[in-house]
């Protein structure tokens, strides 16, 4: 099942499919590690649709809704 | 020989730089805090080096002015040496940056940072084997410890002088296949040489489609733009992607194979610190931690200052009625000494108290890796305003100061974000005038009243926020922000970096306070305060403040604390309340905030936002100062 990354819940393991943004988010991403085929853990998300939080190679990300919103991911677990 | 420090952001270039500089950088726990690059001159094995810290980049197709600017300056082409610095606990992301930089084909040093904290997280690198795979020394560091700088230097000087150059790492050979005519095409023209880089760099930047490299040449080239286009749909249709993710996708693997070939992982040692963020980033649990945080830094501050300035200033009235008994209070001499005195007891009094706490305070929250936090935390907020969560990191700063406040907007990606974000740093009082409301506000009347004003200046950059982002509509790009891991701050760091955002005001606004009490004391000598003031009555008597005060608005440009100094001076009493009511300091505290930017920020504005939209945001504060301060006088 694809989703988008700003669906999934607190804990839960995705593969990133897509990003479905322009050029320049998709190669901020890029910079973060955030490509098709990464593993990523989404570890918290902020109250009033703030942002989440996100742990990708190691390394922790902030991403606003609208972008996560542009990242489409698989849950794995 | 010059040598360049390049990395990602947050990956410790200014620290290394302040290594060899003494502290000339500032350094702080979040990504993008250089925005410009610095320089410094030194002395190695008898040779002079120019050591040029440059922001950080995520990788050479930049983005953000920042970036941009740290590119410009490396495909200038006079830099001998490149430094590639890498936060080693982040090394398979780190070297995407050193795939590209060696496509540059410039001499390059390996200086892996940060060291301990990788082998913290069980990350153990075989430097070796990383130097003989891309053709170039590697040299492990701690720079906050001042590990193996020196190391790095003679192993960058060595580099320079052979002009070592690495190797240069293929892709997969599909895309090597499409990468390879295109760098023909592009020598046979001889492109590369307009933008002084390797045909093969050039090559890649199309296929990614990187808009500097494109727009340059677009008009001038067409035949070659639609080879570009060609190449790029082989690419694309060969991996069923936009060539530019094919690219970076491919650099991301060659980075993660490398990683895995010269990293083994051990077991992480897990400290109290990786806990921190279970409290400080929890959806309740973070905005209490804020609040209180802030509100616990507010009485630091305010506790301390009141500490120190009692007791100095009471020093300082002594001294006044001491010279009168030596000098005749009537005459020139008098003015002019009493004028220096009271300069030097405003900074040493008055302004420093406050300064020092706060602007340690905030050096601490920073080093820790606060900051990024309450970007997170605010984001949701800030996009009410029509910014998003990293525009917090301009605020933050602006209390301290407004000039490298708007400096920092340049992490903002738009334009309208950036131009938005400046209007309101201008705003935020900045420690020059957190000094005026604790010792004018917080000292006369409450500390209460002084954490009014403060969320009275929230409340007005909200709403201001809001007319502005209506003024422009337009929807701001998400939030992308790396959250960097808490580092424990060093005391040493903390008040390197404290003394050097307190020289600002000891070597600028101090001797300019002091020639500035001298002046109004001739003024005063020579009744030219009258001929000023009278110029400013409409304003102080609409403001319902007394007709001296009118000279002291004319310095509140110059330095906003200045207003407040020469406030005292010009009552010719440093006992306030005497002489002012509490609704008069009010009015006054309230007006001197927000209206017009001192000069140097407007000088900064003028440069980052340009002369139209800095005379809005003058005029816009003016009013705004104006109105506020009237409410004030009624309400209060």
């Amino acid at each position: 099942m694809t989703i988008t990354l700003d669906s999934i819940g607190e804990n839960q393991k995705v593969k990133v499919i897509s990003v479905s943004g322009g050029w320049g988010i998709r190669q901020r991403l890029g910079c973060l590690g955030i490509h098709p085929g990464d593993i990523i853990t989404v570890k918290r998300s902020a109250i009033m649709r703030g942002p989440i939080l996100i742990s990708v190679h190691g390394n922790q990300v902030a991403l606003g809704r609208g972008v996560a919103g542009k990242i489409i991911v698989e849950v794995i677990e | 020989m010059r040598i360049a420090l390049m990395g990602q952001p947050n990956s410790g270039k200014s620290t290394v730089f302040n290594d060899v500089a003494g502290y000339k950088a500032i350094t702080s726990n979040f990504p993008g805090k250089t925005v410009k690059y610095t320089l410094t001159k030194f002395n190695l094995l008898g040779q002079t080096i120019e050591l040029v810290d440059l922001p950080g980049t995520y990788s050479l197709t930049s983005f953000d002015l920042a970036e941009l600017e740290a590119r410009k300056y490396l495909l200038k082409g006079n830099v001998d040496v490149v430094i590639n610095v890498i936060d080693a606990s982040l090394l398979s992301r780190s070297l995407e940056l050193t795939l590209q930089l060696l496509e540059l084909k410039l001499p390059m040093v390996i200086c892996l940072n940060m060291i301990d904290e990788a082998e913290r997280k069980g990350i153990r690198i075989d430097t070796e084997k990383l130097s003989k795979v891309f053709g170039v020394p590697v040299v492990p560091a701690v720079a906050i410890k001042g590990k193996g700088i020196k190391g790095l230097f003679s192993t960058a000087y060595k580099v320079g002088e052979k002009k070592k150059i690495g190797k240069t790492i293929n892709f997969s050979k599909d895309v090597e296949d499409v990468i390879t005519p295109l760098s023909i095409q592009i020598k046979k023209k001889q492109i590369e040489r307009e933008f002084n880089v390797p045909e093969r760099f050039l090559a890649l930047k199309y296929l990614e489609n990187d808009s500097y490299f494109m727009e340059n040449y677009e008009e001038k080239n067409n035949n070659l733009f639609k080879e570009i286009v060609h190449f790029q749909n082989i690419l694309k249709e060969t991996h069923g992607r936009q060539s530019d993710v094919v690219i970076s996708s491919e650099r991301h693997h060659l980075s993660m194979n490398i990683y895995e070939s010269v990293v083994s992982l051990t077991k992480p040692h897990i400290s109290l610190i990786d806990y921190l963020d279970n409290i400080l980033m929890h959806p309740f649990l973070g905005y209490i931690s804020l609040g209180l945080i802030f509100y616990l830094f507010f009485n630091l501050i305010f506790s301390v200052g009141k500490m120190v300035e009692e007791p100095l200033l009471d020093y300082f009235y002594k001294l006044i009625p001491l010279l009168e008994k030596s000098i005749d209070s009537g005459t020139l001499l008098f003015s002019i000494i009493s004028g220096i005195i009271q300069g030097l007891a405003g900074g040493i009094a008055i302004v420093l108290p406050y300064l020092f706490p706060f602007l340690f305070g905030l050096a601490i929250l920073e080093d820790l890796g606060y900051l990024p936090r309450i970007a997170f935390l605010l984001d949701a907020f800030l996009h009410k305003i029509g910014l998003h969560g990293k525009a917090i990191i301009p605020f933050i700063l602006g209390y301290g100061c407004t000039v490298p406040a708007i400096m920092a907007t340049r992490i903002l990606e738009s334009e309208r974000d950036r131009f938005i974000a400046s209007v309101l740093v201008t705003m935020i009082p900045c420690a020059a005038r957190m000094t005026i409301i604790f010792a004018l506000v917080a000292f006369y009347i409450s500390p209460q009243a002084a954490l009014a004003i403060y969320i009275l200046n929230i409340i007005v950059i909200i709403i201001s926020g809001k007319i502005l982002s209506r003024l422009l509509p337009e929807i701001t790009p998400g939030m992308i922000l790396e959250i960097p891991a808490y580092h424990i701050p060093s005391i040493k760091v903390a008040l390197a970096k404290t003394w050097l955002r307190m020289k600002e005001f000891i070597f600028v606004a101090w001797p300019l306070l002091i020639v500035g009490s001298t002046i109004l004391s001739l003024l005063q000598y020579y009744k030219g305060d009258m001929l000023i003031n009278n110029l400013f009555s409409p304003l102080t008597s609409l403001l319902g403040l007394p007709l001296v005060v009118g000279t002291t608005l004319i310095f509140g440009i110059l330095r906003k604390e200045l207003s407040m100094l020469m406030l005292i001076q010009a009552i010719g009493t440093s006992n306030v309340a005497a002489v002012m009511s509490t609704t008069q300091i009010m009015t006054f505290t309230i007006f001197v905030i927000f209206y017009v930017p001192c000069v140097a920020t407007i000088a900064v504005l003028w440069k980052e936002i340009g002369s139209k939209r800095t005379l809005f945001a003058v005029g816009f504060t003016f009013v705004l100062a104006v109105i506020l301060a009237i409410i004030t006088r009624f309400v209060y």
